[in-house]
């Protein structure tokens, strides 16, 4: 495609010389010859192999746990569980003040997800590990549990989660992020159309080639190396620092080279209790998922439910919109908080729109605990939100792309979150995508602009 | 467990190695004998990030015991470039942005050695076929398509 350089060109410094060029990317000679050190190409000696037992329940009070005929299987040097973690109770985002701590390492007391790590079994061998794992008996008393978000906020549902003690996260605003502008109903009661459209979505896994992991070597100085394939390096070594109670300065990480990510290796899961292996044992250690534990164990992106209510005029303008956003954050909080916070802001879409109210829930269920991947918080939203312009286009009888040109923001709108436009090129692109896809628009939009005050 | 003994030549040079009975060929490469450059994507041969070449057959490292490799010739990518010098497919791989995360490149690039070994100028169509084995999660897929054509051509431009 043609690089149009006239967009922008009065404010613009730089021409614009790279865009359209191939050029080398700094790690394609190590992946052309196979050279490229992935966390798992790493090979030490004496390496033990570590294999998590699972909770088979969606939600179960653990009355006990019984490892003695796994310790006693051949190759098995360790056996872990919740006692054996320093600081078991962790959440990821506490480094950002985003509480409270509300996830074990491995369950105590009680199950959440169907999935969860129990024990964790360290062997000589891969197989070792895996038959011990199977020795592991817990005796059970399983819970009913809340598959549903609607259901899970109804008075009487089964509580998820008791760290937060009910079954949505408690924002600083109460029960969900709310963004208020203008007058709402004032703007429904004005506009000529109102509709109200429900958008949902499944969770969704990001399946990378290479399954998430990492190996840990002791070193001789009382420190360990990790490498791992996390895309959240620091957060990984400060949880993991909190996790096992242990200085930074004794962590040392390696890693950066990620195996396909989107999103899926932002979490703190494997490398705390690999860490916490290889301390206990003075071995080095493996933990690495099996393609099933890629597909059913690591968190997807959330489960969404949008509800979009907009006032239109004939003539095209949004007058009012009111959304409610339900995120799924599964058992646990992980990175959803931030992502049904994110949907708030974003729920307006790229438009300007007079009078706006938003309600996003982050809520708990008995499902697999769900976090960050590609656009979290915004993605789902935009689809619904996209659909929706769709509809209410064809309901005034208007050209979806014009409809959206008289709705479009422009440098200097107050956005509904309190934070001015600035830097907008959306009518930009969509003058372009009105040539490249042979779509035209009357000549009024295409005279457009984002920042030129009267065009 | 007995060990057993294995015995085959890696890009050319000789490999002996005694191993457990059962072991793949993948976890033999690559924790035995050290050659890394065949992943371990999925270990039930549906990624072919594990792809090697077995005397003269692509075959899924993680479905080949390494017992059944003895005197066999294997080729990895990490024995493609000779001298410093890339194969074609490994400079045009990296000429065409071919590659993002990397983890299924070994394995696309004996595919496609695979398919230019026997079919020197391939259509799209065969090159699309020769690679419907390879997941690339990334889905970069067309400048892979682009790299494999680019590669074939500049094998013919040499030949001429």
């Amino acid at each position: 495609m043609e690089l149009r350089k006239s967009y922008f060109a009065d404010v613009r410094k730089d021409d614009l010389h790279e865009i359209g060029q191939p050029r080398p990317r700094s790690d394609s000679p190590g992946h052309v010859t196979g050279k490229t050190a992935f966390f798992a190409d790493r090979n030490f000696p004496g390496t033990l192999h570590l294999k998590m037992v699972r909770s088979p329940h969606h939600h179960a009070r653990i009355r006990s746990i019984d490892t003695s005929e796994a310790e006693r299987h051949p190759g098995v040097v360790k056996v872990l569980t919740a006692k054996d973690v320093p600081h078991n109770v962790y959440t990821i985002l506490i480094l950002i003040q985003i509480g409270p701590e509300d996830e074990t390492v491995l369950a105590d007391g009680k199950v959440r997800w169907k999935g969860e790590p129990v024990v964790a079994v360290l062997a000589e061998t891969e197989r070792a590990a895996q038959e011990a794992a199977a020795k592991v008996k817990i005796d059970y008393e399983v819970l009913p549990a809340v598959f549903d978000m609607e259901e899970a906020l109804k008075p009487g549902a089964p509580l998820v989660n008791e760290y937060h003690g009910q079954n949505y996260y408690l924002y600083d605003s109460g029960e969900c992020r709310k963004v208020r502008f203008g007058d709402v109903e004032a703007g429904f009661a004005s506009a000529d159309h109102v509709l109200e459209q429900s958008y949902q979505s499944s969770p969704i896994e990001h399946a990378p080639t290479e399954t998430t992991g990492c190996v840990v070597a002791p070193e001789g100085n009382d420190r360990f190396t990790c490498y791992t394939n996390t895309q959240a390096m620091f957060f990984t070594l400060d949880n993991a620092s909190i996790i096992l109670q242990m200085p930074g300065n004794k962590l040392h990480f390696v890693g950066g080279t990620v195996g396909g990510g989107f999103g899926g290796k932002v979490d703190v899961i494997v490398e705390p209790i690999a860490i916490l292996g290889a301390k206990l044992t003075g071995r080095p250690v493996s933990f690495i998922y099996s393609r099933e534990e890629e597909m059913q164990i690591s968190s997807p992106r959330a489960a969404e439910k949008v509800v979009i209510k907009d006032g239109v005029m004939k003539d095209g303008r949004i007058v009012a919109r009111k959304v409610t956003g339900y995120t799924d954050a599964g058992a646990y909080s992980r990175h959803s908080p931030y992502g049904a916070q994110k949907g708030a802001g974003h729920y307006p879409g790229p438009y300007t729109i007079p009078n706006v109210w938003i309600d996003t829930y982050c809520v708990y269920t008995n499902r697999t605990p769900s976090s960050a991947m590609r656009g979290f918080g915004v993605t789902i939203g935009d689809f619904a939100l996209e659909v929706q312009m769709d509809k209410l286009a064809r309901l005034i009888g208007m050209d979806p792309l014009e409809f959206r040109f008289i709705n479009a923001y422009r440098d200097g709108d107050m956005k509904a979150h309190r934070q001015p436009t600035e830097g907008a090129a959306l009518i930009e692109c969509m003058q372009e995508a009105s040539r490249a896809a042979n779509w035209p628009v009357a000549e009024k939009f295409m005279a457009m602009s984002s920042y030129v005050k009267g065009a | 467990m007995a060990k057993v003994p294995v015995q085959f030549t890696l890009n050319g040079s000789e490999k002996a190695e005694f191993i457990d009975s059962g072991t793949t060929l993948l976890h033999a490469l690559r924790d035995k004998i050290g050659d890394t450059s065949p992943k371990g994507g999925c270990h039930q041969g549906t990624c072919g990030a594990c792809s090697v070449i077995i005397d003269g057959e692509l075959r899924l490292s993680c479905l080949t015991l390494a017992e059944t490799c003895n005197g066999a010739a294997i080729s990895t990518t990490s024995g493609l470039s000779e001298g410093g010098v890339l194969h074609p497919l490994q400079r045009a791989f990296l000429d065409t942005f071919a590659t993002q995360c990397g983890f299924c490149t070994p394995g696309m690039i004996m595919a496609a050695k695979m398919l230019l070994d026997h079919t020197p100028n391939p259509s799209r169509d065969e090159v699309v076929e020769a690679l419907s084995g390879n997941i690339c999660r990334c889905t970069g897929y067309e400048p892979i398509i682009q790299a494999v054509l680019t590669a074939a051509r500049s094998n013919s431009q040499n030949a001429a």
